[in-house]
C-alpha cells in the first residue's frame, strides 16, 4: 500500500496580512469564523489519509504551536508519526544548507524514518479542500516524477502576481513554471514526489547552494525533470494580503462557494473551545452572516463574520465585517468595512468605518 | 498505585421510558439538550471540574450511542493513566450474572472496580439531571461533618414537595427520616440523586443488601433506609442552584427553554465550569438575509433562512426559507424544508421536515408535540454514528 507523508513548507511564506501578522505568521491568521488558515492544509492531509505531517516553521511561530498543541485536533496526534513542528537547526556550524533546503536538511530524519513512499509538500495560503490520494493516483499513471497541483482560476486578482503560473501541454506536462500575470493556471504550492527523489534532489540542492526547493531543484530542472500538472477543481482561495483576505472570506457567505469548501464527507478540523451555542437575544437582527459558537449577539450584524465568543451589544452595528475570537463591541458602536482581530474592544458609540476595498484593520487586544 | 480519595459511580443505565421514542434506540443519559449536549456531559463536565478524575459509568439499556459517546474519555478530560472514565456494562461470571436488577446492584456488581482504586468515599450520580454542581464542596461537606453518607438536596416549592423523595433533618441538618413522594411532606428537602458514601460504610450495607431476597436493591428504597434504621449518621447538603429532572418530554423541553430566559439560572457560557460536548467539527452557522432569528440558541452548521424565535436549534440543523421555528427544540442535523410552521415542538436527530409540514400546537399551555424517528409522516430519519 501506498503511503503518504506531508510537509507543510511555510519558510517562503511572506506575512503580509499587516496587522494579522504584526505578532504571528500568516499559516496562523485565523480564517472563516472559527478555523487559522493552516487549518486547511493540515485537514486536506488528515483527510487524504496522512498521518505523519511536519511543519516547516522559520518566524513568529509561537501563536502556530498554541494552536496545533499535539496535533489531537486533526488526529495527528500518534504514537508513530503525528504531526510535528520543526523550526530550523540555528545551531549547527558544520550547516551548510540555505534558505528552506536548510528546514529539508536538518529535517531529513523525519523523511528518512517515515513509513510513507511518498511526499506531498504544500504551503498555508492557498485555502482549498483537495484530496492528495486522488494527485497520487493521477501521479502514478502519469508516470511523471513531480505532480505539482493547480488551478485554473476564473479571474485574475492582484493575489495572484505573486503566485506561479504553469504553461501545461494536452497530456498535462508542464513545459514551463513562471510568473507571467496572464496565465490563469495558477500554482498551488503543491506538489507530490517519491521520497528517494526528493531525497537526492534535496542533496542535490544543498551541494550547489541552493536556497528555494522547488526554484532550483525542480523548475530549474524543467525540462529533464517529468512534470506532471494535477488540475484542481474545487473550491480555492489565494489569501496573501489583506486585500484577498477581506475579498475571500465575504466570499463565503456565498453558500455554493462555502460548500465548496466545507464537505460532510472531508471536514475541516480545527482546535476546539467548548464554547456554548451562540446566544440570539430578543434584540437582535443578524443577516447574511457566518457566526462561530459562543456568540451574545444583542445588536445588528449583517455581511459580516463573527468568530467565537463575540459579544455585540444591544444598539451596535456591524456591516461588512470581520470580528476575530473574543471581541466585544459596546452599545451604539457602528463597525463599517472592519477587521477586528481577537479581544478587540469597541466603546461605547465609537465608530470604525473602512473602505469597501481596503478594510480598516484593528491589532489585536486593541480597546477603541 | 495511590488510593483515590473519592470515585465516581454514574448510573446511566435507564431506559427513560417517559421520555418516549426519545429514548427508543439511546439511553436517557444520552438524550440531546441545550443546543450541543448530552444529557450526561452534565455530571462529567461537573466531575472533571470538581477535580474527581475517576468515574465508572453504569451502562445497560441501549448502550451502543452511549458507549461510542464516552470512548476514552478525552471529551471530558477523563482519558487518564490511572483512574478516567470506565464503561461498566452488566457482565457474566463464573457464579452467573445478568442484568442489573437495581441502583444498588449496579454498584454491588462492580465492587471489583471500586476495590482496586480502593476510594475512602464513593459519590453515586444519575445521567437523569441538568445542572452545574461542585462535588469537591460536597465531599468537603461530608468529611467536615463526619458522615457515614450525605445526600445533596435542594428545596424545591411546597406544593411540589409529593413528586419527589423528602429528606426530613433535624437542627443540624442530620437527616432522620425519608420520605418517597409524601402524600404529606414534612419538609421541601428533595433528594437530588446525588450521594457520598464512607466506601467502607457502603460496601458493607451493599453485601448485606444483595442477600436479602426481598429486596429491590436500590439506593432510595433499601440502602438508605437500612443506614436510617441502623442510626447511621446521614447528612442533607443544601445545594443552591439550577436543578433540573429532565425525565419527561414536557420537562425537557422546559429545561431547553429556561436557557433562552434573560438571565437564565443556568450559565452554559462560564469559563470556569465548562460543561464539556463532543465537537461535531462543523463549520460556523450561516444566518441567511432572508432570515429572522430572535431569542435562540444556535450551534455550528447551522443554516437558517427562515424565522427561528425562542427556539433551541442543535448543530447540522437546515430551515428553509418562510419557514417558521417557534417555541421548539430542533436536535441535530434536522433538515427542515420550506413554509413549514412548528410550534412547541421537539424534532429529534435527524428528521426530514417536507415543505409546507404543520407541527405543533400554537396555543400556550398546548401539549409539547414530539416528532421522533419512526412513525412520522412527515418526518423520515436516518440514522449516523455521533
Amino acid at each position: 500500500m501506498d503511503r503518504i507523508a506531508g510537509i507543510i513548507n511555510l519558510d517562503h511564506e511572506q506575512d503580509m496580512l499587516d496587522e494579522l501578522t504584526y505578532f504571528r505568521c500568516g499559516a496562523a491568521v485565523p480564517f472563516a469564523g472559527r478555523y487559522r488558515m493552516i487549518d486547511f492544509a493540515i485537514s486536506n492531509m488528515t483527510n487524504s489519509r496522512i498521518e505523519s505531517v511536519a511543519v516547516f516553521a522559520r518566524r513568529k511561530y509561537r501563536s502556530l504551536m498554541d494552536h496545533l498543541e499535539q496535533g489531537k485536533a486533526w488526529d495527528l496526534d500518534r504514537k508513530r508519526g503525528g504531526l510535528f513542528i520543526l523550526p530550523p537547526d540555528w545551531n549547527d556550524p558544520t550547516d551548510i544548507s540555505r534558505g528552506d533546503l536548510q528546514h529539508f536538511h536538518n529535517n531529513i530524519d523525519f523523511i528518512n524514518r517515515t513509513l510513507a513512499n511518498y511526499i506531498v509538500v504544500s504551503g498555508s495560503q492557498h485555502i482549498c479542500n483537495i484530496n492528495y490520494q486522488d494527485v497520487l493516483q493521477e501521479h502514478k499513471s502519469s508516470g511523471a516524477d513531480v505532480t505539482v497541483v493547480y488551478k485554473k482560476v476564473d479571474e485574475l486578482y492582484p493575489e495572484h502576481q505573486r503566485a506561479h503560473k504553469l504553461d501545461v501541454d494536452q497530456d498535462n506536462r508542464v513545459t514551463a513554471i513562471h510568473n507571467d500575470h496572464s496565465n490563469n493556471n495558477v500554482y498551488m504550492d503543491m506538489y507530490i514526489i517519491e521520497k528517494d527523489l526528493l531525497y537526492s534532489l534535496i542533496e542535490k540542492c544543498i551541494a550547489h547552494g541552493c536556497s528555494h526547493f522547488f526554484l532550483d531543484g525542480i523548475k530549474a530542472k524543467l525540462p529533464e525533470i517529468n512534470i506532471h500538472a494535477y488540475e484542481y477543481h474545487g473550491g480555492h482561495a489565494l489569501v496573501n494580503s489583506v486585500e484577498s483576505y477581506y475579498r475571500n472570506s465575504a466570499k463565503l457567505l456565498n453558500p455554493e462557494d462555502h460548500d465548496e469548501l466545507f464537505k460532510d464527507d472531508a471536514p475541516v478540523f480545527t482546535k476546539i473551545k467548548n464554547e456554548a451555542p451562540s446566544n440570539y437575544t430578543a434584540t437582535s437582527n443578524v443577516s447574511n452572516t457566518m457566526v462561530a459558537n459562543g456568540c451574545v449577539i444583542e445588536g445588528h450584524v449583517e455581511d459580516s463574520i463573527l468568530f467565537r465568543g463575540v459579544k455585540v451589544a444591544e444598539g451596535a452595528v456591524i456591516k461588512n465585517s470581520i470580528i476575530m475570537q473574543r471581541c466585544e463591541i459596546d452599545s451604539n458602536a457602528v463597525l463599517e468595512n472592519v477587521i477586528l482581530d481577537k479581544d478587540c474592544s469597541i466603546s461605547n458609540g465609537k465608530t470604525l468605518i473602512g473602505a469597501p476595498e481596503k478594510p480598516y484593520v484593528v491589532a489585536k487586544r486593541r480597546t477603541m | 498505585m495511590k488510593n483515590k480519595e473519592c470515585v465516581a459511580m454514574l448510573l446511566a443505565g435507564g431506559q427513560g421510558t417517559r421520555l418516549k421514542s426519545l429514548t427508543k434506540q439511546i439511553a436517557k443519559p444520552a438524550v440531546y439538550f441545550g443546543g450541543k449536549y448530552r444529557i450526561i456531559d452534565f455530571p462529567l463536565s461537573n466531575c472533571t471540574n470538581s477535580g474527581i478524575d475517576t468515574v465508572g459509568v453504569l451502562t445497560q439499556y441501549e448502550p451502543l450511542i452511549l458507549n461510542d459517546y464516552i470512548g476514552i474519555g478525552d471529551t471530558w478530560d477523563l482519558d487518564r493513566k490511572y483512574g478516567g472514565v470506565s464503561v461498566l456494562p452488566p457482565f457474566m461470571q463464573a457464579e452467573g450474572g445478568g442484568w442489573y436488577t437495581g441502583t444498588a446492584n449496579a454498584i454491588y456488581r462492580n465492587l471489583k472496580f471500586l476495590n482496586q482504586y480502593d476510594p475512602e468515599h464513593v459519590l453515586v450520580l444519575s445521567g437523569d439531571h441538568i445542572y452545574r454542581m461542585d462535588y469537591g464542596a460536597m465531599l468537603d461537606y461530608h468529611k467536615g461533618s463526619g458522615a457515614d453518607a450525605t445526600i445533596s438536596v435542594i428545596e424545591v416549592p411546597w406544593d411540589d414537595a409529593s413528586r419527589f423523595g423528602i429528606m426530613n433533618t433535624d437542627g443540624d441538618g442530620r437527616i432522620t427520616e425519608f420520605d418517597e413522594k409524601p402524600e404529606n411532606p414534612k419538609s421541601n428537602l428533595a433528594s437530588m440523586g446525588v450521594y457520598i458514601f464512607r466506601w467502607d460504610v457502603l460496601k458493607q450495607y451493599l453485601i448485606e443488601d444483595a442477600e436479602k431476597e426481598n429486596s429491590s436493591h436500590d439506593f432510595g428504597k433499601d440502602i438508605i433506609p437500612a443506614l436510617l434504621y441502623d442510626y447511621k449518621k446521614l447528612m442533607a447538603y443544601t445545594f443552591e442552584g439550577y436543578w433540573k429532572d429532565v425525565g419527561t418530554v414536557d420537562s425537557l423541553w422546559e429545561a431547553n427553554m429556561d436557557l433562552l430566559k434573560k438571565e437564565p439560572e443556568l450559565d452554559l457560557s462560564d469559563q470556569k465550569w465548562r460543561i464539556y460536548s463532543k465537537n461535531p467539527n462543523q463549520p460556523p452557522q450561516y444566518i441567511a438575509p432572508t432570515a429572522h432569528v430572535r431569542n435562540a440558541l444556535i450551534n455550528e452548521g447551522c443554516r437558517i433562512k427562515g424565522t427561528i424565535d425562542t427556539s433551541i436549534i442543535f448543530y447540522g440543523v437546515h430551515v428553509d426559507e418562510t419557514s417558521v421555528v417557534k417555541d421548539s427544540v430542533i436536535m441535530p442535523d434536522v433538515k427542515i424544508g420550506k413554509n413549514v410552521k412548528i410550534h412547541r415542538a421537539i424534532i429529534s436527530k435527524g428528521s426530514v421536515i417536507e415543505d409546507g409540514a404543520v407541527i405543533g400546537d400554537p396555543s400556550p399551555d398546548s401539549e409539547i408535540t414530539l416528532v421522533a424517528d419512526e412513525g412520522s409522516v412527515l418526518a423520515t430519519s436516518y440514522a449516523t454514528n455521533s
